[in-house]
């Protein structure tokens, strides 16, 4: 499959009162044609921050990509001004982002903000675009689409506003989707409308989607690789099977354990001890390391490279490295891997 | 729950919004529940049934257009001296949903967090006032450098931990917490989710607890209420509702729950709903009846029976 976009070596800062925020510290990866990539990961870890930089949309005044390339189509997103970012962005390109209220304008109809993008991108007529808008309201779930095309944001509840930033996103058939926490706000039946939604269009024009979610369900429902994120870095990336199934990298032993099941009882729910790094002055060695129970002298010194597990699985963590001594992951993951065993089997 | 004391009474609770216009809201229909006292209740239902404004409505940030809300045998939208409202206030908190309008965004993090004990005088001096900020910081697994910061300059579950803190900061009884964790990545929901009820079982707080992750909502909530377009169509234990749902609804909202296991998702079935199945007709009494004990389901007479006889066989 083609690379619609490759992320190489992305570095991004933030210059605070308080000194410069690491937020993304050499992110590589790159999204295939008609594939779905999801990115889980701690909060604060820069899965926001990744894709922001892709759309060119991180706040002008206080934030800088230091080093880096976004390639999309062969060109490279980072080195484009604006007038010419313009025109990928919400054509080729568009976001559904993590916070429908700011992503929204709240003095203008639900409709007309649909309606901007049909006819700034695609030159359509008013009467073309009203019904577009109306048609998308439906697609996403909106009862009585007429009469809530001419209401503002705040007399949507909150979920049917995410749905109305994701119609905004979807009116121009985008190449690439990236959808920030998309269905968060939405309840599980909506959530399943929308996905599938999603999926169709997908099989449709053949978009691309990054998904970024803490939900590992819907991660397990729409991915077909998933990268983890941890202290601006992905530390593991591999196929959905294969992160669900056989994960490698300490933190995300520790998602997988962290999740509630169905049948949980009334123990404490497991929780990744200690506290994020600080991204004001990141460690040397493994930013996981002081949270890590398997963390070993040189994950303090140095940091770990991307091991190989499979062609399409890699992790970073000297867990890997053939001089490293065999550990026991936890009871949860062990469980998943036995089933990986059994499938390959 | 052996001492059933009622911390929260709603009594046909009604929020029309736009009332009498050709735009009106049937927001919140006649809904009636009972909280008790160191309880969490979970509440689930469609995106837009109302459970926000349920919620909004219960903490008096609108009036109802009809209908009770009783605090400790109190009418809360009852007239109120601005003593008693200020003390109504205390015991009384939100989380919000979207934790980035709900955060002034040129208030510094420590003011944010303080404002509700400043508003109650609660700090005896100004080094009390910040050691209780750090404090509350450290408790929702942020760290006290945050406090010099903007709100802006947080991450989505960064913000909503910092309107945890704000809720926790008054010590308050009673909580609605309306999806407080669905920003959080799983470890520090995990957190949280633990921290709530920590708190609950050492300072015996309340939850209403607004969410559409039914796992998390199964596993902190005693009991759990389904609202459907304005009402409240299923109210059981957490167990029951799960084991043993009864209106339709309630099933095809459990079967869309998605499960962290790439092989099932891929062969899931889901049930949809469809509201018209019901064939209610005009004179037909549709309401809350109780088919076992604790479980009430929302039905017509006919339905109940069948329900009943079901459940017993
Ligand atoms: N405008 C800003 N100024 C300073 N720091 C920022 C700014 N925006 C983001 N950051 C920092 O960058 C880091 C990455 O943030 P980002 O929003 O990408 O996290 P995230 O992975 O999307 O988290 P979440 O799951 O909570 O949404 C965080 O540490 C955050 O505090
Ligand atoms: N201020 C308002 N003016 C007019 N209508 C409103 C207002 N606030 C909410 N509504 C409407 O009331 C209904 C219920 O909204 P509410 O926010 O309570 O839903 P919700 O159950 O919390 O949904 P979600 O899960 O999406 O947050 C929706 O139809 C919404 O459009
Ligand atoms: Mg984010
Ligand atoms: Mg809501």
């Amino acid at each position: 499959m083609k690379n619609i976009l490759e992320v190489k070596d992305l570095h991004i800062s933030f210059h605070t009162f308080a000194g410069e925020v690491q937020a993304i510290r050499g992110v590589n990866f790159e999204l295939k044609k008609g594939e779905t990539l999801a990115i889980v990961g701690e909060s604060g870890s820069g899965k926001s921050v990744t894709t922001k930089a892709i759309m060119r949309l991180l706040p002008p005044g206080n934030s800088e990509i230091k080093q880096g390339e976004i390639l999309f189509d062969g060109k490279d997103l980072a080195k484009l001004n604006d007038r010419q970012m313009q025109k990928v962005r919400g054509k080729d390109i568009s976001m559904i982002f993590q916070d429908p209220m700011t992503s929204l304008n709240p003095t203008m109809t639900v409709g007309k903000q649909i309606m901007e993008p049909l006819i700034k991108h695609q030159n359509m007529s008013q009467s073309a675009a009203k019904e577009r808008v109306i048609q998308l309201l439906k697609l996403v779930g909106i009862p009585n689409p007429d009469q809530r095309f001419k209401q503002y944001p705040h007399q949507f509840s909150g979920g049917m506003r995410q749905r109305v930033v994701i119609a905004i996103a979807l009116a121009c058939n985008p190449k690439v989707l990236i959808a920030d926490e998309p269905t968060t706000a939405l309840d599980v039946t909506i959530q399943a409308q929308i996905l599938e939604l999603m999926k169709d269009l997908q099989k449709k024009i053949d978009t691309s989607i990054i998904f970024i979610t803490h939900d590992l369900g819907v991660v397990a429902n729409v991915a077909d690789r998933v990268a983890v994120m941890y202290g601006g870095k992905i530390v593991e990336i591999g196929t959905v099977d294969e992160i669900f199934y056989n994960p490698q990298h300490p933190y995300t032993w520790g998602l997988i354990s962290s999740m509630p099941s169905l049948d949980a009882k009334d123990e404490e729910l497991y929780a990744i001890p200690g506290t994020p790094p600080n991204l004001l002055n990141p460690p040397k060695g493994d930013a996981f390391a002081p949270r890590n129970e398997y963390a070993m002298q040189i994950d303090l010194e140095e940091q770990p490279p991307m091991f190989k597990v499979s062609d399409t699985h890699f992790a970073a963590t000297w867990l890997l490295h053939p001089d490293a001594p065999k550990v026991e992951p936890p009871a949860a993951v062990l469980k998943r891997m036995k089933q990986f065993n059994r499938a390959k089997k | 729950m052996e001492t059933k004391e009622k911390l929260l009474e709603i009594k046909n609770l009604k929020q029309y919004f736009n009332a009498g216009k050709p735009n009106e809201v049937k927001a919140i229909d006649g809904v009636s529940f009972d909280i008790y006292k160191g309880e969490t209740l979970g509440l689930v239902g469609e995106s837009g049934c109302g459970k926000s404004t349920t919620g909004r409505t219960i903490i008096r940030l609108y009036d109802a257009t009809d209908g009770e809300v009783i605090f400790k045998g109190e009418n809360v939208h009852g007239k109120k001296s601005k003593k008693e409202l200020m003390k109504f206030n205390r015991s009384m908190q939100m989380i919000f949903q979207d934790p980035y309008a709900s955060l002034n965004p040129k208030m510094m993090v420590s003011d944010v967090i303080a404002e509700g004990i400043d508003i109650h005088g609660l700090a005896k001096n100004k080094k009390d006032r910040m050691e209780r900020v750090y404090q509350l910081l450290e408790t929702v697994g942020l760290n006290r450098e945050h406090a010099n910061r903007y709100p802006h300059e947080f991450s989505g579950g960064q913000r909503q931990r910092i309107g945890i803190a704000r809720a926790l900061a008054v010590q308050p009884e009673f909580i609605i917490a309306d999806e407080p964790i669905s920003a959080l990545d799983v470890s520090i929901q995990a957190q949280v989710v633990n921290l709530l009820k920590q708190l609950q079982r050492e300072k015996g707080l309340t939850y209403l607890f607004i969410a559409h992750d039914l796992s998390m909502v199964k596993y902190i909530s005693d009991r759990i209420g389904v609202m459907y377009f304005g009402k409240l169509v299923e109210l059981a234990p957490a167990d029951e509702l799960y084991a043993n749902p009864m209106h339709p609804y309630t099933k095809s909202l459990l079967s869309a729950i998605p499960l962290p296991d790439p092989d099932f998702e891929r062969t899931r079935k889901r049930h949809s709903y469809d509201p018209a199945s019901h064939k209610y007709s005009a004179d037909e009494d549709v309401r809350m009846r109780e088919v076992n004990p604790g479980h009430f389901v929302y039905c017509s007479e006919k339905e109940y029976q069948q329900l009943k006889a079901a459940s017993k066989s």
